[in-house]
């Protein structure tokens, strides 16, 4: 029997999995002991991992490396994914630290389970290993299972668990299956050794057929998770439903982690099947720019508009993944780095939209309805500034944050050969465009229906300034975010 | 390289003092009003300045202002203006302080905010008519729709939400279309040249030198984008619906007429963007285009007659002349793009004073209905007097300003081979029909016997008597010198009519 040696492992590239797993592990037994009424402690002490966590990347910034024999990456891709990841929770737990008394669901795991839920997220953007992938989706699929139910009294948020629970397990299935059939026909999980392998030599026609059945559904499983038409016929309903900071979540750390993993395994594994799921996938954009943006269209409830708006975003991201796997260095180059200015923007902007309607969520009041935002300006007009500079940046109108994500994919998908695209892409802009103004008009020149008391808390506050700061600054001035994205490449890329 | 940045100055000033009225406490309107007048004034100013030292001899930009802004991507800060822009900068640092003076006293509520968002749109505005880079000009370009989708929504007419939604929705779809155009440019040149910029000048220059060449199949394309963009911005019929709507339920003032509306960016775009980089396209397209032009004029002037709200009839107005500016510009001579350039500028002088006027009226009747007039001429002798000159300029009286230029682009359409007589002719018929819907409102406004409870109606107050004195007073100067305002753009505007000839010859 051969002696099975164990390489060294690297754990700078674990880092930040690390402290942010230990911490989660940590603030489960610390939330035992802090007394119920001083519950927030934890979510400070959360927030205050996920800074920790944050800065003790920096110094590995610029490298690339792989530990665990290749089953988890860092690379600057990986890097600007998870500083992106560890942002959006801290903003969604400074939201909650005032929401979840207000409804009464204050409970230490929730902040616990943010922090899992962000390590899983960190695993889907590291993963160098199909089976890694799955174990970040499923670990992140689980949390926002339980933080979807978590206002349990209400039923909605319990419907909502429910449903995302069902399609997410038919998610991981499909996914589970897919990874069968593809190590089935290369005979391996790595995602760069499965990119060697179809690079070079083709495979039998049987293989083949595996291949593309796995393939097919894996991007499935993950156009569940990106709210992808047509499977985003969940998001409407468990946005709706799930307590306002975890739909917030939802619609930019989940998407985003899963647009990661889409990315990595499209360009890293499939990169040279490019021309067999380029189609494939360009008719899924299609779909879902249009699928999303009409049916935002007639939506008279914004946080199923939201929901309906961030399928529409997935859109605009997906036509930066086709470029992204386009041959020709410079173009799939550009690809990534569309993608990943989208997802920065989109993030920003998705979460100064939330936090604005936490702002204007009452206890035990269900509606996000359109008229509650009649004559906001009129009581609050900083709120309504914030959350007109959200539905324009969604919107795509310069200078916003929006605007340079729009600019960056377009370029991108132009340069990669998908010009008629681009037009699809800007038709289906115009068509948002209604829909985003149709509030900000109603908010700024209707006559406010009834009084709809809006109260914001210091880290609420403080998030909503965050995000809308950042969303001008990267209007104004984008070349700092465009450097940064533009070094942020996969590490094999780089190397093709 | 122009050491003081006073285009920088003219575009910014504004914003500075929407900041400054915002940071101003909410009762204090006076000290509010002043800040913005003053800023306002100082823009001003600096436009006058610019006017006096612009160089007439010389074809290309001036007063370049450039520096990085997104480096990576080629796409920076670049500032100039040539003889095109030269005159439509000055038109819209005229504009701002008559549109906040007609404001003064009309706005009921919030009279902070609409102050701030009338400088911004100035500022917006202001950057359209100097980015010499197609993103810079692409972000003035969609921002100034965001102050403007406001200023109707929040104190417009009955249907200003509407308005607004339409407003917004309508050019947004319409200039999204730039984007791509803009994209495609880009990427096709840096293939071509292999340097990564959105330069016009630049752009320009390596058309021109054959460095980079289209072919017509894609400069068609990247045309056509362009054309969609500024079409609908311009409006050019059958795209002028948000145009009458914004115009009908904008606030009666006329505050935000003179200020967002009446300004021809979509115009200016055409003659930036297509005619000037997209020759061979546009020598393509001009019948096409010229069929639309002579369809606007007509069929606008005809609807203006049928009007009896005076803001819809001025709208109506709005867009008849645009056709006629389109026709004069993609005559594709220096004459025709001359004559269009001034009419721009006299046009929106002219139908900007109107809407001034039907405000006054509008302040004093409480409706802008035609059939609520008459004999107005009794009550108040010097507005109808100064309305008459206004009226008059408009119609295209030899001696006030319309004439110079509508001659001007109707002589260059004759002569043009794309456009040729037989559009002129019925251009001409427009020329006619503007008297006849112009005069029906003047008719019907001043003429006839005075009712009885308009018989007390009081005349112009000093504001107003300033306001409009001032546009009057231009529209005398232009009209009785045209040289003034056709001199400084000759050498550019020849050299872009070259770019088309030399086409036409290679042809």
């Amino acid at each position: 029997m051969t002696e099975i040696t164990i390489p060294p492992i690297d754990w700078r590239v674990a880092t930040q999995l690390c402290i942010i797993f230990g911490w989660a592990s940590v603030l489960l037994i610390i939330a035992l002991f802090v007394p119920r009424s001083r519950i927030r402690v934890v979510g400070y002490l959360a927030i205050a991992g996920l800074v920790v966590a944050a800065g003790a990347g920096i110094p590995f910034w610029g490298g690339s490396a792989e530990t665990f024999g290749g089953m988890l990456r860092l690379d600057t891709y990986s890097m600007m994914l998870n500083w992106l990841f560890l942002a959006a929770a801290a903003v969604v737990i400074a939201y909650s630290l005032n929401y979840l008394p207000k409804h009464g669901i204050e409970h230490g795991e929730y902040y616990v389970l943010v922090l899992f839920a962000t390590a899983g997220m960190m695993l889907l953007a590291q993963g160098g290993d199909l089976i890694v992938l799955f174990l970040g989706l499923e670990l992140l699929s689980l949390t926002l299972y339980v933080l979807t139910g978590f206002a349990y009294p209400r039923e909605t948020s319990e419907e909502s668990g429910m449903k995302y629970l069902l399609t997410g397990a038919f998610a991981g299935g499909f996914i589970v299956f897919g990874i069968a059939l593809i190590y089935g026909a290369t005979g391996s999980l790595n995602l760069a050794a499965i990119g060697d392998t179809l690079a070079r030599a083709a495979l039998a026609a049987e293989d083949r057929t595996y291949l593309y059945a796995g393939a097919a559904l894996i991007v499935t499983g993950f156009g569940y998770k990106i709210a992808m038409a047509p499977f985003h016929m969940w998001a409407p309903d468990v946005y709706e439903g799930a307590p306002t900071p975890v739909a917030a979540f939802l619609s930019v750390g989940s998407k985003a982690a899963g647009f990661a993993a889409l990315v990595r395994f499209l360009v890293e594994a499939m990169g040279s099947q490019w021309p067999v799921w380029a189609p494939a996938l360009a008719t899924l954009a299609i779909a879902t720019l249009l699928l999303g943006n009409i049916g935002a269209l007639i939506q008279n409830n914004v946080k199923r508009m939201l929901a309906y708006s961030s399928v529409g975003h997935a859109g605009y991201m997906l036509l930066g993944v086709l470029a992204a796997g386009a041959p020709g260095g410079m173009a799939g180059q550009r690809g990534v780095e569309a993608v990943l200015l989208y997802l920065l923007a989109y993030m920003l902007t998705n979460l100064g939209a939330f936090g604005v309607l936490i702002a204007l969520e009452q206890r035990g009041e269900l509606t996000w309805d359109i008229n509650q935002f009649a004559g906001l300006w009129a009581r609050r007009p900083l709120l309504a500034s914030a959350m007109a500079i959200c539905l324009l940046s969604l919107a795509g109108v310069p200078p916003t944050a929006g605007f340079w994500g729009k600019f960056y994919v377009f370029t991108a998908a132009w340069q990669a050969g998908f010009g008629w695209l681009t037009i699809i892409g800007i038709l289906t802009a115009a068509i948002a465009a209604f829909y985003y103004v149709r509030i900000v008009v109603q908010m700024f020149t209707a006559e406010p229906s009834r009084e709809t008391p809006a109260e914001t808390d210091p880290a609420l506050r403080a998030g909503l300034v965050i995000a809308i700061a950042g969303i001008l600054v990267l209007g104004f001035m984008p070349a700092p975010a465009i450097d940064l994205v533009q070094r942020s490449v996969l590490a094999t890329v780089g190397g093709q | 390289m122009n050491a003081f940045p006073i285009l920088s100055l003219i575009v910014w000033l504004p914003a500075l003092g929407a900041l400054g009225v915002l940071a101003l406490p909410r009762a204090n309107l006076q000290a509010q009003r002043a800040v913005a007048m003053g800023a306002a004034l100082l823009a001003l100013a600096a436009a006058i300045l610019l006017v006096v030292l612009f160089d007439r001899n010389q074809a290309g930009f001036q007063f370049v202002e450039s520096f990085a802004w997104v480096p990576s991507w080629g796409i920076s800060y670049t500032v100039s203006v040539d003889g095109i822009s030269l005159w439509l900068v000055a038109l819209t640092a005229f504009l701002t302080p008559i549109a906040l003076a007609a404001s003064h006293g009309a706005i009921e509520r919030q009279e902070r905010a609409f102050l701030a968002l009338v400088l911004m749109l100035a500022s917006g505005m202001t950057g359209v008519f100097v980015a010499q880079d197609m993103l810079l000009f692409y972000v003035f370009f969609e921002f100034t729709l965001v102050p403007t989708a406001l200023l109707i929504g929040i104190w417009g007419g009955a249907g200003r939400r509407q308005a607004a939604i339409k407003f917004f929705v309508y050019t947004f779809a319409g200039s999204v279309f730039l984007l791509p155009g803009i994209i495609g440019l880009h990427l096709l040149h840096r293939q071509a040249t292999g340097v990564a910029t959105f330069d016009i000048a630049t752009i320009l220059a390596s058309l021109q030198l054959g460095a980079f060449q289209l072919d017509p199949a894609a400069e068609r394309l990247l045309f056509g984008l362009f054309f969609i963009g500024f079409a609908v911005k311009a409006p050019i019929w059958p795209f002028h619906t948000w145009m009458t709507t914004a115009h009908a339920e904008a606030p009666s003032s006329g505050a935000i007429d003179i200020a967002g509306l009446i300004l021809k960016i979509g115009a200016y775009g055409l003659i930036r963007f297509n005619v000037q980089l997209f020759p061979a396209a546009a020598a393509w397209a001009a019948p096409a285009i010229g069929v639309l032009a002579v369809i606007s004029i007509v069929y606008a002037a005809w609807v203006a007659y049928q009007q009896t709200d005076m803001k819809r009839l001025l709208a109506y107005a709005s867009v008849s002349h645009l056709g006629f500016i389109v026709l004069g510009m993609f005559a594709l001579n220096a004459q025709g793009i001359a004559g269009a350039v001034a009419h721009m500028v006299n046009s929106a002088l002219t139908t900007g004073a109107l809407f001034l006027v039907v405000g006054m009226l509008a302040a004093r009747r409480d409706s802008r209905d035609l059939r609520a007039f008459g004999g107005m001429w009794k009550a108040t002798p010097v507005l109808g007097s100064l309305t008459l000159i206004l009226v008059l300029g408009a119609i295209g009286l030899p001696g006030l300003n319309g004439f110079a230029s509508e001659f001007a682009l109707l002589q260059g359409a004759w002569r043009s081979p794309g456009i040729g007589w037989r559009y002129t002719l019925l251009a001409v018929l427009g020329v006619a029909l503007a008297a006849v819907y112009l005069l029906h409102m003047y008719r019907a406004t001043f003429m006839g016997e005075v009712p009885p409870d308009l018989a007390q109606t009081p005349d112009v107050r000093p504001r107003e008597l300033v306001l409009l004195t001032t546009m009057a007073t231009v529209v005398v100067v232009l009209g009785l010198y045209p040289a003034l305002l056709f001199g400084p753009m000759q050498q550019s505007v020849t050299q872009i009519a070259q770019g088309t000839l030399q086409y036409l010859a290679s042809r």
